[in-house]
C-alpha cells in the first residue's frame, strides 16, 4: 500500500492506505479525527465537510491520492480552543438537536462568513442548502450564521 | 451492568430506594465518558462522594448528575438533569452531566421513544433530587445540632437562620451516611429556578468541536471494522457466494457468512466497504417479492371493507349515513418511509469467554440486552451496554437488529468489532414506516355533522387508528375501524407512529368538510369540541378545554379571522398527551406555491427547557412538512427503489418556512414534545396549498402533485 504525507490542521501526518481511500476514512480511522462525519458517502449530505486549502469540500468524495500538499482543516482544527466565532454562535443559539450534521455545517459556514462577510439571507440559505440536517435545525443554523455577519 | 462485589460494599450505605428505583452509586459511574462541564466558578473537586445512582457531589461543591435515558437529539441529556437539579437546589452552573450506562437495578425505563422520557421521568427525577437534598439537610442539622425544619437551601448551600452556611461539598460525606427518605418534600412550582429557564444543550461544546461522542466514533485498541452485504431484496435468501475478489483488497482480515449475510472484516472502514461491493452472491427467492402497486391495491381494498370488530362504534353510523342530506367520502394513502437518521446504524461489540461488551447508539438498551443474552446463551450479568449520544433516531434505533448483528459477528469471530451500516444499508434494510391508507366518510344532516366513519389499514400496524384521540366523543354517530396487513418488508415505529399520516388524513378531511358545509375551518373544529359528550371523558385521552385553547390561540396569532386574501391552512391534533394547533401560509411565486410561514401553538404542560423545546417543535414541523412533501419509497420485486440521498429527497434549508412557536403557559405535569408537532404539520401545509392552488391533496408525498 502506498504511503502519503498530508497536512492536517497544520501538522504533517503520514498514512498508509490504498490510493482510492476517501479522505473521510483517512481522517476518521487513520488519524482518529472523528469530528468529520459519514452521512452518505456520495457528496449529498455535507456531514463530512472539511476545508482543503480553505475551500469547503466533501471529504467522502476526495481521494487520498488527489491531495498532494494541500492544507486540510477539519472541525478539530477550526480554532485552538473551540472558540471560532461560529462555534460560539452555535452555542449562543443552541443550534444542535442530535448534533451529527453540525461539524459539517460549521465548516461550510466558516468559509462563507470569511469569504462573504456581508452575505444576504438568501445567500446564506443558498450556501447551506448543500447540507442536510435530518433533525431540521435549519432555522437555528440560519440565525447563528446571520448573527456573526456584519 | 454487572457490579463487582467491591463496588457494592463501597457504596452499600446509601441503598434505600426512593422514587424511580433510586438505589446507590456504583463504580461504573466513574468510568462513564462524555463528561460535560459547564462554566462553573468552582474548581474541579479532588474527591467525590456518591449520593445516589443519579448524583455525586464533589468536595468543592460541584455536582455530577447522571442522565439515565438515551439521547437521540430530543435533548433529555439536558432536560432530565435539569429536573433533578431543580429539586436538589443547586446552581446549574455547578452541574456536570454524564450519560449513565444501562443499569436496570438503579433506573427505570432507560428508553428513548414515544415522547415518554420526560413524561415518565418527571416525578422520579424530582424525588431523586429532593431525596439527596433532604440527606444534605439532615447532615447540616447534625453538624449544627438543630432540626432540619429550621434550615433552608439555595444554590448548593444549606443556610442556618442565624446566618451560618455550609456548602453541599462540605456536607456530602456526612450526608451519604443517611438513608434517602422515601417521600421527600417537593418544591412548589412557583419556586422553580431552573425548570422553565432556557438551558444550553450540555453536549454543545463537544458537538461544535467535533469531539468523539457518537457510536460511530467508538474506537478500541485492536478492533476490526465490519461491513455487511445483505440480500438485495426483501424475500431473498443467500444461496452461495464468492469472496475471491473481495479478499484481494488490502486491509481485509476476514470474510464470513452470518445467516443470510456476508460480513467483511477489515483494519479500517474503507477496505471493508470496498470489499463488500466486490462480493458476488446468488440468492433464492422462496419468499414472495413484493411490489408497491400491490401494496397500494391491498390497502385500497382493505379500507373499503368492514372489519370484524370496529374499535369504536357510537350511535348508529349506518342510519346516519342513510338519513344524510349529503355524504363526503375521501381516501388517503402514504408510502413506506426509511427513518434516515444522519448517523447510520452502527455498534461496537466485543464478545469473549468472560464478557459481552456492547457500546453504541440504541434507544432500547434493556430490550437488546435481553435478546442478546438469549441469542448468545449468556447470562445477563456477562453483558454490558454503553450508551452513546445518537445522531438522530426518529424511531429507527428502537429496533436493535444492528446491535444483534454486531454481537453475533463478534461472537463468531471472537474479536472486537465496530459494525457500520452504509447509508445504502440503512435506507434499504428497514424497519420502515408502514405504508398506510384511510377512508373517511362523513354524513351531513341539516348542515351539521351527523356521522363520521374512518377505516384505516397499514402494513404491520396493529391499530391504524387512534380511537381514544380527538374527535372521538364529539360526534354522535361515530365508527372507527382498522385493518392490519402482513408483509415480509419489516415495519416499525417512525416518529409519531400512525398519527404521522392519520392526522394528515383527518385534518385535510375536516378542511374539505368545512368547505362543503360552508363553514370556517377553525369554527368547524370549535363547534365539534362544543359537542363533546362529557360522559365519555373516561373513554378518551384528551380534554376538550386545552384543545379549544390551542385552536383559538393559533387562530389569533395567525390573524386567521382577518386573513383576507392570504392563503392559510389550519390543522390541529392531540398526541403524546400534548395539544398542538398549526396554521400554514402559502404564497404563489413564479407560478410555484411555497409555504412561507407556520404558526404553532403547543400545550405540553410545564416546559422544562424552553430553548430545547423550541428546537423540538421546529424540528417536528420541518420533519412533518419534509416527508409529506417529498418522502417516498417504493418496492419493486422486494427491493427499495431509493438507496441514498441522491434518490431520497430530504427537506433542505431553502424549503422551510418561518416558524412562530408559542407555548401555552401551564402548571400541569410535562407531556411529550419530540413528536406531537409533527402530525398536524402535513395537513396545515396541504390545506394552505389548497387555498393557494385549488387542488386537494390526498396522498403523500405531494410535491409532484402541486409543483409539477
Ligand atoms: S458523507 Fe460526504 S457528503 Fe455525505
Ligand atoms: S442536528 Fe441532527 S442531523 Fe442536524
Amino acid at each position: 500500500m502506498p504511503s502519503y504525507s498530508i497536512t492536517v490542521n497544520s501538522q504533517t501526518r503520514s498514512v498508509t492506505a490504498d490510493e482510492d481511500t476517501p479522505l473521510l476514512w483517512i481522517l476518521r480511522d487513520h488519524l482518529r479525527l472523528v469530528g468529520t462525519k459519514y452521512g452518505c458517502g456520495i457528496a449529498q449530505c455535507g456531514a463530512c465537510t472539511i476545508h482543503i486549502d480553505g475551500a469547503p469540500m466533501r471529504s467522502c468524495s476526495v481521494q487520498i491520492s488527489q491531495l498532494g500538499d494541500a492544507e486540510i482543516t477539519t472541525i478539530e482544527g477550526l480554532s485552538a480552543k473551540g472558540d471560532h466565532v461560529l462555534q460560539q454562535a452555535w452555542k449562543d443559539h443552541d443550534v444542535p438537536q442530535c448534533g451529527y450534521c453540525q461539524s459539517g455545517q460549521i465548516m461550510t459556514a466558516a468559509a462563507l462568513i470569511r469569504d462573504f462577510p456581508s452575505a444576504s439571507d438568501g445567500e446564506i440559505t443558498q450556501t447551506m442548502n448543500a447540507h442536510i440536517c435530518r433533525c431540521g435545525s435549519y432555522p437555528k443554523i440560519h440565525q447563528a450564521i446571520k448573527s456573526v455577519l456584519s | 451492568m454487572s457490579l463487582t462485589d467491591t463496588s457494592r460494599r463501597d457504596f452499600i450505605k446509601v441503598s434505600a430506594a426512593a422514587g424511580g428505583g433510586l438505589l446507590l452509586g456504583v463504580t461504573w459511574l466513574t468510568s462513564c465518558k462524555q463528561d460535560t462541564q459547564l462554566e462553573s466558578p468552582l474548581p474541579m473537586p479532588a474527591s467525590w462522594k456518591e449520593m445516589s445512582a443519579y448524583v455525586k457531589i464533589g468536595d468543592t461543591g460541584r455536582v455530577t448528575i447522571f442522565s439515565p435515558n438515551p439521547e437521540i437529539g430530543q435533548n433529555v441529556k439536558t432536560s432530565m438533569p435539569m429536573i433533578l437539579a431543580e429539586e436538589l437546589d443547586v446552581d446549574w452552573k455547578d452541574v456536570i452531566v454524564q450519560q449513565a450506562g444501562l443499569d436496570t437495578d438503579n433506573y427505570t425505563r432507560q428508553v428513548a421513544g414515544g415522547s415518554q422520557s420526560i413524561r415518565q421521568g418527571w416525578l422520579p427525577l424530582r424525588k431523586a433530587g429532593a431525596a439527596v437534598r433532604a440527606m444534605l439537610l439532615m447532615a447540616a442539622a447534625e453538624v449544627w445540632e438543630t432540626q432540619t425544619t429550621d434550615l433552608t437551601t439555595a444554590l448548593g448551600k444549606v443556610y442556618h437562620p442565624d446566618g451560618r452556611v455550609l456548602g453541599y461539598g462540605q456536607l456530602a460525606s456526612i450526608a451519604a451516611a443517611y438513608d434517602p427518605p422515601e417521600d421527600p418534600p417537593l418544591k412548589d412550582l412557583a419556586d422553580f429556578k431552573i425548570i422553565g429557564t432556557g438551558k444550553e444543550n450540555v453536549d454543545l461544546h463537544a458537538i461544535v468541536t467535533g469531539a468523539p461522542l457518537y457510536g460511530i466514533d467508538t474506537y478500541r485498541e485492536g478492533m476490526l471494522y465490519a461491513v455487511i452485504k445483505r440480500p438485495p431484496a426483501h424475500g431473498k435468501s443467500l444461496k452461495s457466494y464468492d469472496d475471491s475478489a473481495a479478499r484481494t483488497v488490502k486491509g481485509i482480515v476476514d470474510v464470513v457468512q452470518m445467516q443470510d449475510k456476508i460480513a467483511v472484516l477489515a483494519t479500517s472502514t474503507w477496505p471493508a466497504i470496498k470489499a463488500s461491493k466486490l462480493l458476488s452472491a446468488t440468492y433464492t427467492d422462496d419468499d414472495p417479492l413484493e411490489n408497491s402497486e400491490q401494496h397500494s391495491k391491498m390497502l385500497q381494498e382493505m379500507i373499503s371493507k368492514p372489519s370484524a370488530s370496529p374499535r369504536r362504534d357510537d350511535g348508529d353510523i349506518e342510519s346516519a349515513m342513510a338519513q344524510a342530506d349529503e355524504i363526503l367520502e375521501r381516501s388517503y394513502e402514504a408510502p413506506f418511509l426509511p427513518h434516515n437518521p444522519l448517523e447510520p446504524m452502527n455498534f461496537y461489540a466485543d464478545v469473549t469467554d468472560e464478557k459481552v461488551e456492547l457500546h453504541g447508539p440504541i434507544q432500547t438498551p434493556e430490550w437488546q440486552l435481553n435478546r442478546i443474552a438469549e441469542a448468545l446463551s449468556r447470562p445477563k450479568e456477562d453483558i454490558s451496554i454503553g450508551m452513546t449520544r445518537m445522531g438522530g433516531g426518529f424511531g429507527r434505533r428502537l429496533y436493535g437488529n444492528f446491535v444483534m448483528e454486531a454481537a453475533l459477528l463478534s461472537d463468531q469471530v471472537r474479536k472486537p468489532i465496530q459494525l457500520l451500516w452504509t447509508r445504502e444499508d440503512d435506507m434499504t434494510e428497514g424497519p420502515f414506516r408502514p405504508a398506510s391508507a384511510y377512508r373517511i366518510r362523513a354524513a351531513i344532516k341539516d348542515n351539521s355533522l351527523s356521522g363520521y366513519h374512518i377505516t384505516g389499514a397499514g402494513y404491520g400496524m396493529r391499530n391504524a387508528c387512534r380511537e381514544r384521540f380527538w374527535p372521538t366523543g364529539c360526534i354522535e354517530n361515530y365508527r372507527v375501524e382498522s385493518h392490519n396487513l402482513d408483509s415480509n418488508i419489516p415495519t416499525g415505529a417512525w416518529r409519531a407512529p400512525v398519527t404521522n399520516f392519520l392526522a394528515f388524513a383527518e385534518q385535510t378531511f375536516f378542511d374539505e368538510l368545512a368547505e362543503k358545509m360552508k363553514l370556517d375551518a377553525v369554527q368547524l373544529r370549535l363547534d365539534l369540541l362544543e359537542k363533546f359528550d362529557v360522559s365519555l371523558q373516561e373513554e378518551v385521552d384528551y380534554d376538550p378545554e386545552p384543545m379549544r385553547r390551542v385552536i383559538e390561540v393559533a387562530r389569533d396569532r395567525s390573524s386567521w379571522n382577518e386573513r383576507g386574501n392570504r392563503h392559510l391552512g389550519f390543522s390541529c391534533y392531540f398526541s403524546h398527551n400534548s395539544y398542538v394547533a398549526e396554521v400554514a401560509e402559502a404564497i404563489i411565486k413564479d407560478d410555484i406555491p411555497q409555504i412561507t410561514k407556520v404558526w404553532c401553538v403547543v400545550d405540553c404542560g410545564i416546559v422544562i427547557n424552553p430553548k430545547g423545546a423550541i428546537n423540538q417543535v421546529e424540528g417536528g414541523i420541518i420533519d412533518g412538512i419534509g416527508h409529506a412533501m417529498y418522502g417516498d419509497l417504493r418496492f419493486t420485486d422486494g427491493a427499495a427503489d431509493v438507496r441514498n440521498f441522491d434518490s431520497f429527497r430530504l427537506i433542505r434549508m431553502s424549503e422551510i418556512p418561518e416558524i412562530d412557536v408559542h407555548f401555552i403557559p401551564s402548571d400541569k405535569d410535562p407531556t411529550g414534545l419530540g413528536e406531537p408537532t409533527l402530525p398536524p404539520a402535513g395537513a396545515a401545509v396541504a390545506n394552505a396549498l389548497y387555498s393557494a392552488t385549488g387542488t386537494r391533496i390526498y396522498n403523500q408525498p405531494y410535491v409532484k402533485k402541486v409543483v409539477g
